[in-house]
Order: C-alpha cells, then sequence, then structure tokens
C-alpha cells in the first residue's frame, strides 16, 4: 500500500494522478499546475516523520460555455437553441498535503520542476522539522528557509479552516451511533480556546484574526504519556501505546474511590468509579501489573488532567467553545473518547469538547498564509474540493490497518478558490441556526444505505451520459471509466466511513459527484441533454400561455400551479424519471400532468406581492413551460420577479448562463417578459439579492433534501415532486406526489 | 458520656483514626496528668496499650510514631497530656483490627473515632472482627477544623503556619512563620494519594472545589515502577538525589532558549517526561532521576491546578497540607515557587508543620467540648 501512495509523489503516480491529470500537456497550450510561490515547507509534526506541505496553485480545467447563435434570418426550427463549448479555464486551487519524510526529495525535485513564479524568494516553515530541512530545502530549491513561529501559524490555520471548511468542527461521541457529530459553522468563530496537545500542553485564547493570548499550558502532555509510557510498557511507538491502553483496564492500577471508601459509596452519593489516585495501586514493588493496564491508566490520567486544566481556564476566561488538536489527539478516538469524558465531566456539561477535521494541517496552512500575505487568501471564500482530498480516516482499532496506515502516512486536502463567497440568504429567520439540509446521513443509517446505493445504481448513467456528452474526444470513455472509478471509489468509503468529508448529506453525495466529474473534464454531461430540451420545451411555450390564457382565473391559478408540479417532473437526477425518459423520449407536458398524484393549491389569491424570488431547479420543460408561465403571471399582476439559478452544473439543473438564453428567447415570444426585461421587472441572478416577499423554492434538491425545514422572514412556498419512490414511502405518499409547503411567518 | 469542661470527659483511651487510601494515621492523647486515684483504676488493658504506644517508635514491620511531631504538653478536654503521632499503610488495616481484636480493645468502651474514605470501608470489619463501632466523622469538616484549631494552638510554643520567603531565590529563600490570624478566605489543598481542593471562607462555610487523582499515591505508584522502590521515604529519598532536567524536555531544549512570543522562560518543563520519548535518552537516565522527575510533575501539577482555582475563586492565600508534604521539602518550595512565579507574586503558599489530618483527632475532641 505505502508504494502506491509514493507513486503518488512521481509525476504520474496514482494519488498524485488527479492533479497531473488536469495539468497534462493539452491541445492548445502547456500548462503545468503553477506552483505559485509563495508556499511553504515543511512543517515536521512531533512523529518525526511527517512533513505537512501547503501550495497554491492555478489549476486548469474545462467549463462549459453556453452561447446565443445569431439567428438572424435563419431557419431557427431547424437549429440547436444555442451553442455548447468546452473552454479551458484557470482557478485557484490550494493543496495540503502530508507525507512521510523520507519521500521529502522527491517531493522537492516535484516543487523545483513545477514552480513558475520566482519572484518571491523565500519560503515559509514551522515547526521542528524547519530546521531539519533547512538545509536541504535551500540547496534544492534555491530559496530562503523563513521560520515561522509555531503558535502564530497553528491560530491562523485554525482561523482559516473554522472560516472555509463546512463541518470543520465535530464532537466526538463513542458511544453513539455517530462517532463524530458535526457542527455547523457558525458566522462568528471568536472567542476560542485552542487547547494544543503536542509533547507539552499550550492552551491559547483566540479572540480576533491577529489578537490571541497563550493563558497557560502544562506539561503533562503527548510527551507525558509517550516517554512515561515507553518506560512502563517498553513499548516504543506512541501508537502502539495507544493501542495498548485502548485494551487495558485503569482500574487494577488506579486507586478509585470505591477502593477507599468500600461499598459506602452508594449510602454516601459518591461515585465509586472516580479515579481517587492515579496509580494509587501500583505503590508495591512486588505486584506485577500488565503493560495494557499501565498505558490506559496514563492515558486516563493525562486526559484528565488536561480536561481539567482547560476546564478551569475556559471558566475563567468564560468561554464555552474548547477546540483540541496536537499529535496527541491527532485522528485518534482512543484520545478524542478520554478528552471529551474528561471536559464533560469537569465542566459538568457546560463545555463541549471540539476537534477538528484538518487540525493536522493548522501550522502548514498557517505558514502558507503568512507567506502569502500579499495576495491575502482570506480575503476570498475557498471550497473543500470533495474529489481531491483525503476525508477523515477513523484511526480506531476496529478499522483495517490497511486504512489505518493510508492516513498515517499520506494524506490530502484540496481547496478551491471559490468565485464569490458563498452568504446565507437575508430572509431567513435566523441565519445561525440554518442548516439547510433535511436529512443528516452520518446519522440515519437507514437513509445512508438507500442514497448510497441509489447514487451507485445511477453511477453506470451518469458515467454513460458523461462519455456521450463529449463525442468529438477520443479519451472521452477513458475518462467516462476513471470518473467511475474514483466516485464508486467515494462511494465505498462512505459507506465505511461517513464522517469522512464532514456530515453526509444528498448534497454533499450531489457535490462530490460534480467534483468528481469534473476531475475528469465533464463539466457538464448534461449540456446536450439540456439543449435539445430547452429546444424542445420554448417551441411548446406559445401554446401553453395561449391555453393558460384561455381559461378563467381561478382555473388558470389551478393550472399553473400544476404546470409548476408538473415541469419539476423532468429530472434527470431521479432514477424513476431518467428511466421514463430513457424508454419513452416522447415523454412530454401533459403525461406528466397526469403522472402527479394529488393536487396543489392555489398560490396568488389576496393582493399582490411586491417582489417573488424564485430559485429554479431544471432545464427544459421545467423553467420553460413550468416556471415561465408563473413567472409570467406574478409580473401581470404587478410583481417583481427575481429568478435565481445555479451559477454551475449540476445534472440537468438550469444554470445561469442557459437561463439568460432561455430568457431571452421567451421575450422575443412575449411580450410580458419582453418588457419586464426591459423595465428590470425581471431580474436573472445567480444568488438572491434583493429583498423579495415571496420565496419560492423548487426541486427535491432545493425544497426537500435541503431547505425542507428552513423558515425565512417573508412568505414562502417550497414545492416540488417525489420522484423517487423510496422517499415517497417514508414520508407517507407515493411517488410522483407533490409537496407543496406554503408558509406564511409568524407576525 | 461526652461532656467535657470539667463536668466531664471521654474515657481513655484517646484515639484519633484517619483511615486515607494509602495511609492510616492515628492519633493518640497519652495523659500526662494521671492521678495515683486513677493509676490504680486504669487497667491492664489500657496500661500496656499506653505502655506499647509511647516506649516504641515503630509497630510491627511498618508502623511508625513519629517523634518530631509529637506536640507535649498540650491541654485537652481539661487534661494535660501528650499528642502522638502514628501511621501506618492502609494494606495492614486488617492486622490492626486483629490486633484490637486480640487485645480485647472492645473491653474498654471507648468509641474509635474515625474519619477518612477508611472509615467506611473498614467499619464493618471494626465491627465483626473487634466488636469496635466507629464514630465516623466527615473528612473535610475535619480537615478545615483542623487548620484552623492547630493554627490556634501553636507547635509546642511555634508558629503552626509557615511560608518561604523569596522562594524564587534559592540563596535567599527562607522558611518563616506566618500568622493565620484572619485566615479567611482561604484555598486549602490537601494532598494525600489524591487532592482534594477546598475553598474555606468561614469555619462552618467551605465547599470543595475540585480534586485531582495526581497526587502522592501517583508519584509513590509510579517511583515503584520506575524504579523499584518500596517506601515512600525510599522514594522521596531518591528524588533528592536525582535530575529532572534528564528527563523531562524544558523549553530551552525545544526553542534553545526562552519561548519570548509566549512569555516562557527556558528553564520552564514544556514537556514532563517528553525526553523519555528517545530511546538513547531512555537509557541514560538513572532511578534517582526519575524519581525526581515524577516529584517535580506531581507537585507541578498539583500547584497549576491550584493557581487555577484560586484564580477563579478570588483567593490568593494557598494552604497546602497532606501527607505527600511530610518531610517533602523539595515539593513544598517548588509549591511555592511556582504559585509565586505564575501568579508574579500575588498568590501565596502556605504549610503547616503538621501533616493536618493528624490533628483531625484535636479537632474532634474540640467538637466534643463545645
Amino acid at each position: 500500500m505505502r508504494g502506491v501512495k509514493i507513486q503518488g509523489f512521481g509525476y504520474r503516480g496514482h494519488t498524485w494522478g488527479s492533479s497531473v491529470y488536469r495539468s497534462l500537456p493539452v491541445p492548445g497550450g502547456l500548462l503545468a499546475p503553477s506552483l505559485r510561490s509563495p508556499f511553504n515547507f515543511p512543517r515536521g509534526s512531533l512523529r518525526g516523520s511527517l512533513t505537512k506541505l501547503a501550495y497554491y496553485s492555478t489549476v486548469q480545467h474545462k467549463v462549459a460555455r453556453v452561447r446565443s447563435f445569431d439567428h438572424s434570418g435563419k431557419d431557427i426550427d431547424n437549429e440547436p437553441l444555442y451553442e455548447i463549448s468546452v473552454q479551458e479555464e484557470i482557478t485557484a486551487r490550494l493543496h495540503f498535503i502530508k507525507f512521510e519524510n523520507t519521500y521529502i526529495e522527491t517531493c522537492l525535485d516535484f516543487i523545483k520542476d513545477h514552480l513558475v513564479n520566482t519572484e518571491t524568494k523565500v519560503i515559509k516553515a514551522t515547526g521542528g522539522g524547519a530546521y531539519k530541512f533547512k538545509d536541504l530545502i535551500e540547496k534544492k530549491l534555491g530559496l530562503k528557509v523563513d521560520k515561522e513561529d509555531v503558535m502564530t501559524c497553528l491560530i491562523k490555520g485554525c482561523n482559516f479552516v473554522l472560516r472555509n471548511i463546512p463541518h470543520e468542527v465535530f464532537a466526538y461521541q463513542k458511544d453513539s451511533d455517530t462517532e463524530f457529530r458535526f457542527q455547523t459553522n457558525h458566522p462568528n468563530i471568536f472567542p476560542y480556546l485552542l487547547v494544543n496537545i503536542g509533547s507539552g500542553v499550550s492552551i491559547v485564547k483566540v479572540e480576533s484574526e491577529d489578537k490571541f493570548e497563550w493563558i497557560g499550558g502544562s506539561s503533562i502532555g503527548g510527551g507525558t504519556f509517550w516517554g512515561l509510557g515507553a518506560l512502563l510498557t517498553k513499548t516504543k511507538k506512541f501508537d502502539e501505546l495507544l493501542q495498548l491502553a485502548s485494551k487495558g483496564q485503569h482500574t487494577n492500577v488506579d486507586m478509585l474511590v470505591k477502593d477507599v471508601y468500600g461499598g459506602a459509596c452508594q449510602t454516601l452519593g459518591l461515585s465509586g468509579n472516580l479515579i481517587a489516585s492515579s496509580f494509587g495501586k501500583s505503590t508495591t514493588a512486588d505486584k506485577e501489573f500488565s503493560k495494557e493496564d499501565m498505558a490506559k491508566s496514563l492515558l486516563h490520567m493525562i486526559s484528565n488532567d488536561i480536561g481539567q486544566l482547560a476546564c478551569l481556564h475556559a471558566k475563567l476566561h468564560n468561554l464555552d467553545k474548547i477546540y483540541f488538536g496536537g499529535f496527541f489527539i491527532r485522528g485518534h478516538p482512543v484520545t478524542m473518547r478520554t478528552i471529551t469524558y474528561s471536559i464533560n465531566f469537569f465542566s459538568k456539561g457546560e463545555v463541549q469538547a471540539l476537534f477538528l477535521r484538518h487540525e493536522g494541517y493548522l501550522g502548514a496552512i498557517g505558514a502558507f498564509l503568512k507567506g502569502a500575505e500579499q495576495d491575502n487568501p482570506n480575503q476570498y471564500s475557498w471550497g473543500e474540493n470533495y474529489a481531491g482530498s483525503s476525508g477523515l480516516m477513523s484511526t480506531s482499532p476496529d478499522v483495517s490497518p490497511l486504512q489505518r496506515t493510508r492516513s498515517g502516512t499520506f494524506d490530502m486536502l484540496e481547496m478551491d478558490r471559490l468565485e464569490r463567497p458563498l452568504v446565507n440568504l437575508p430572509l431567513l429567520k435566523d441565519p445561525s441556526t440554518y442548516i439547510p439540509d433535511t436529512v443528516d446521513l452520518t446519522d440515519d443509517a437507514m437513509a445512508r444505505k438507500y442514497w448510497l446505493t441509489c447514487f451507485e445504481e445511477a453511477l453506470d448513467g451518469v458515467a454513460k451520459r458523461a462519455a456521450a456528452s463529449q463525442p468529438d474526444s477520443v479519451d472521452a470513455q477513458e475518462r467516462a471509466e476513471k470518473f467511475r472509478q474514483k466516485y464508486w471509489n467515494k462511494l465505498q468509503t462512505l459507506r465505511q466511513q461517513p464522517f469522512a468529508y464532514g456530515t453526509l448529506t444528498v448534497r454533499s453525495l450531489l457535490d462530490t459527484r460534480e467534483h468528481c466529474l469534473n476531475e475528469f473534464s465533464f463539466p457538464d454531461p448534461y449540456s446536450k441533454v439540456k439543449q435539445k430540451e430547452n429546444g424542445i420545451a420554448l417551441k411548446c411555450f406559445q401554446s401553453v400561455i395561449e391555453s393558460l390564457d384561455s381559461l378563467g382565473w381561478e382555473e388558470r391559478q389551478f393550472a399553473l400551479v400544476k404546470g409548476l408540479l408538473a415541469g419539476n417532473v423532468f429530472d434527470w437526477g431521479a432514477k424513476a424519471v431518467s428511466d421514463v425518459l430513457e424508454s419513452e423520449p416522447q415523454f412530454g407536458f401533459e403525461e406528466a400532468k397526469s403522472k402527479l398524484q394529488g393536487k396543489g393549491r392555489s398560490l396568488l389569491e389576496g393582493p399582490p406581492h411586491k417582489c417573488a424570488l424564485i430559485f429554479a431547479d431544471n432545464s427544459g420543460i421545467d423553467i420553460i413551460l413550468g416556471v415561465f408561465p408563473f413567472v409570467r403571471e406574478l409580473l401581470s399582476r404587478g410583481t417583481e420577479v427575481i429568478l435565481a439559478c445555479n451559477s454551475g452544473p449540476a445534472l440537468n439543473d438550469v444554470t445561469y448562463s442557459e437561463s439568460l438564453i432561455v430568457t431571452e428567447r421567451i421575450a422575443a415570444m412575449d411580450p410580458v417578459i419582453h418588457s419586464a426585461l426591459r423595465d428590470e421587472k425581471l431580474l436573472l441572478v445567480q444568488t438572491g439579492s434583493s429583498s423579495p416577499y415571496l420565496v419560492v423554492i423548487e426541486g427535491m434538491g432545493r425544497a426537500i433534501h435541503t431547505n425542507y425545514y428552513a423558515v425565512l422572514r417573508c412568505e414562502s412556498l417550497k414545492l416540488a415532486v417525489i420522484k423517487n419512490s423510496w422517499l415517497a414511502d417514508r414520508l407517507g405518499g407515493k411517488i410522483f406526489s407533490v409537496i407543496f409547503k406554503y408558509e406564511v411567518p409568524c407576525k | 458520656m461526652f461532656l467535657i469542661n470539667g463536668q466531664s470527659q471521654p474515657i481513655f483511651p484517646w484515639f484519633g483514626l484517619d483511615i486515607g487510601g494509602t495511609l492510616v494515621k492515628l492519633v493518640y492523647f497519652e495523659p500526662k496528668d494521671i492521678t495515683a486515684e486513677e493509676e490504680e483504676e486504669e487497667v491492664e488493658n489500657l496500661k500496656s496499650i499506653r505502655k506499647y504506644l509511647t516506649s516504641n517508635v515503630a509497630y510491627g514491620s511498618t508502623g511508625i510514631r513519629d517523634v518530631h511531631l509529637e506536640l507535649r504538653e498540650l491541654t485537652l478536654c481539661g487534661r494535660k497530656g501528650n499528642l502522638h503521632f502514628i501511621r501506618f499503610p492502609t494494606h495492614d488495616m486488617p492486622a490492626f483490627i486483629q490486633m484490637g481484636s486480640e487485645k480485647h480493645f472492645s473491653s474498654l468502651h471507648t468509641t474509635l473515632c474515625a474519619t477518612g474514605g477508611g472509615a467506611y470501608k473498614f467499619e464493618q470489619d471494626f465491627r465483626t472482627m473487634g466488636d469496635l463501632e466507629l464514630c465516623k466523622l466527615d473528612e473535610l469538616d475535619c480537615l478545615v477544623k483542623g487548620v484552623l484549631y492547630i493554627d490556634s494552638v501553636g507547635f509546642n510554643g511555634r508558629s503552626e503556619c509557615y511560608y518561604f520567603e523569596n522562594p524564587t531565590d534559592a540563596e535567599r529563600c527562607q522558611k518563616l512563620p506566618f500568622n493565620l490570624e484572619n485566615p479567611y478566605p482561604l484555598l486549602l489543598v490537601n494532598i494525600g494519594s489524591g487532592v482534594s481542593i477546598l475553598a474555606v471562607y468561614s469555619k462552618d462555610n467551605y465547599k470543595r472545589v475540585t480534586g485531582t487523582s495526581l497526587g502522592g499515591g501517583t508519584f509513590f505508584g509510579l517511583c515503584c515502577l520506575l524504579t523499584g522502590c518500596s517506601t515512600f521515604e525510599e522514594a522521596l529519598e531518591m528524588a533528592s538525589h536525582g535530575d529532572s532536567t534528564k528527563v523531562d524536555k524544558l523549553v530551552r531544549d525545544i526553542y534553545g532558549g526562552d519561548y519570548e512570543r509566549f512569555g516562557l522562560p527556558g528553564w520552564a518543563v514544556a514537556s514532563s517526561f517528553g525526553n523519555m520519548m528517545s530511546k538513547e535518552k531512555r537509557d541514560s537516565v538513572s532511578k534517582e532521576d526519575l524519581a525526581r522527575a515524577t516529584l517535580i510533575t506531581i507537585t507541578n501539577n498539583i500547584g497549576s491546578i491550584a493557581r487555577m482555582c484560586a484564580l477563579n475563586e478570588n483567593i490568593n492565600r494557598v494552604v497546602f497540607v497532606g501527607n505527600f508534604l511530610r518531610i517533602n521539602t523539595i515539593s513544598m518550595r517548588l509549591l511555592a515557587y511556582a504559585l509565586d512565579y505564575w501568579s508574579k507574586g500575588q498568590l501565596k503558599a502556605l504549610f503547616l508543620e503538621h501533616e493536618v489530618k493528624f490533628l483531625f483527632k484535636i479537632c474532634l475532641m474540640a467538637k466534643y467540648k463545645s
């Protein structure tokens, strides 16, 4: 297994392959992943054998673009609606990798070959290893190694991950179904306490980006566990000591309260199992104690002590968030468990012990940020790339040693720069408690099993669709297969370790699939399907409008809602639908209407809304024959409409750029839409930005898998057609039932 | 039966037991004002017990009388006499009860007052094996009242409470008496096998703030495992000859000097036993070094927790008591130093001449008096 990973450091190896792939010479230009300085190297951990490297690169990847044809004087009927092209785009990416020091030379060679910007002559480094490899780095790269303060780097890194990575923080609960309980990111991360348990313990209070203070520490830390443990048990390795500890019985070595008080504990109301004196039973020269028992006792002693001090400091400074890090914690369930126990005990449940998914990278990230101050990455928003990141690995003894080795020796995290920061919709009633996702699949084992199977079953179809979307590319088949393989592996990982990337949700499964598709240059596998469906639907637009206009007011309202819902049947993401669409290409709007179970209600009673915000779902019939007639009705009533579509492609969801073309074409046919566009009564946006009085959220992904429970400050309508029989069952309905959730905020 | 102050007094012998996790502490009041009449009436049993206890300094293989702690010519419940302090390991408790049974202790119709967890644990054994009823007293109550009482009594004319002046200066550091006339509020840190920390606001108003399992039992237990020693005294003796800086990783070992960013001095311990992560260093340290490091680790930790409690409770006087500090000057001076250094002189560490729970007996008698 190690061999494979190390290959990763070559230029073509398996693990590294993902990055290399994107950066291989492509027709029309040669672009390497430009490792732009400043980057930082290395941060040796106390393990002494691992280096963490953070660097910034620009990554070239493909994006799908749509462009309207000039239709003047042409036969529109036989032309596709718009032109689709795949273009190269360069985006920024942060890479964080962790590897054994043995491979440092290979790594340095790689960097040397890819280093493009040589303006910076300095490399920022932190940690003990910074000294160790100083000469080597300076010689190989011709750069000056600049040492940065460990704790400053650690805190900078910590702030960065807390701000940018969703579900970065988790609480550990060994004895519940979900070992890892992820926390929703809070907009305000300060103040907090960072307890770093390296060889000793540092307790730092962080009040803002630049303001932090060492408020205490303890010499009893990871080094004590390791050093004293090695003396007591003759076991040399830290990991082995933890293994021993997880098998031991501390009660053979520790003096418990019940050993002092005897059976009277119950009548006295004492907890007999509390430790009265650590190692209190080993006060004799003539008894042998097992290695396991001693290691366990030592683990408890140290964890309890650290927890107690952390609580005392938290109390003194009135803080309730404590993040734990350092090699003592680093992904070890054994220590996370004992620390959590200790914090609960000493704070009487008032303080929560919190851990970070990327704790091991904090120093490297911080050193990187120190070096990148001119081009401050903090001014951008970054998102975790699920395709390129290894994810959190459980190191608990019951996970196979193979995976343990893997996480211990090679691991990576990639973050892509987002084009714009993601913000909460200002209309949320309580943004701080907003959790988009309806079902937590980390928690709900049954739902998890179902959805993972669902995504597995759909995978062949998606891969096929991806290959078909690029008929002119010679290697499309091969890349589609690689995509299939990669996503399949991700799904298998998630089956075993659902917590690998934070809380598992339907949304994160979808995102992971998009990241994997992008990884293999399939920016928009459904582009052709969408193009065709948009074309077909546009042709029907006018007749749909005519038939609606022929109805009386009340009848029309029902028909509009029914149309909205029927349009939402056309979803390639739902297997029940894609099966129909594959086998009955002529399946149309009327057929969809007849599939619907139940009926909606009229929405537009009462005085007209001033403004409405609509989050639209699918391309084709959905947006053109479902959403647009509804938009048109709103506009005719004097309501301004903001139509929000996805920025990037996801299945057959309509993208912002597609919506622009579609709207333009509709405007050409329809005077209502035309004048609304002209007068800016109809706005097309990528995110909601105005102040609407009605929010319409359409589709399963937006209104059921997420946002179902979101409470807004204005009227809202969440509507979708349930296109999944398992989900329908769960909700107590039939497939193609309608969700129509209209909410008025309480005054 | 227990009316005192010239009206009546407890029946001799006057004993008190503090049965801790590791050690049993026994106090015995030897009346020195026995009248001829009393002497005649004194049953043979009682006489032999008195003779046995006062004429020996060691009992069996593990019992020891701390002669240097003896309080002479003390007036207690209207009687003059000497107070003796005897200790033996808790695991010899069954033998002690057995002895009591053989010597027909029960025929003396005395009530044994006892405190500590063992008062509960061994209550049934006393009853069945020794035919004795224990009078159990709350441990923390005894502790608090004992501290306050002993200071009022004094130690053979000297002050019971003392502190170290200039604890941060090895040359000028000296032990000086401290007047505990206005004792409140004070933080009371009792270091036995484990550690209990109490905030005392008045004689009757105190609370247990917290405790830690890293106490005297941990020092002794770890020393036994690391060095093969078998007594606490042996462990302390070893510690006094060792060098903990060979075992511990200091701030200067990591940063080459002070860590200025955080204001940490180079001599501070960064990681207890941190050097022992390396095999070469493990092979090069002595048992004495290990014993010293264990002592320093435990002591520093207690100091650190005590300091945090003092800050949280807003108390600036910390009284350290407990058997761990008996003959343990290294720890006392380190506690004094650590508290002074890390609090920038705001906190004062105080100590008592007597292991205070030894003193609970006095407090107990005082209790009967009132």
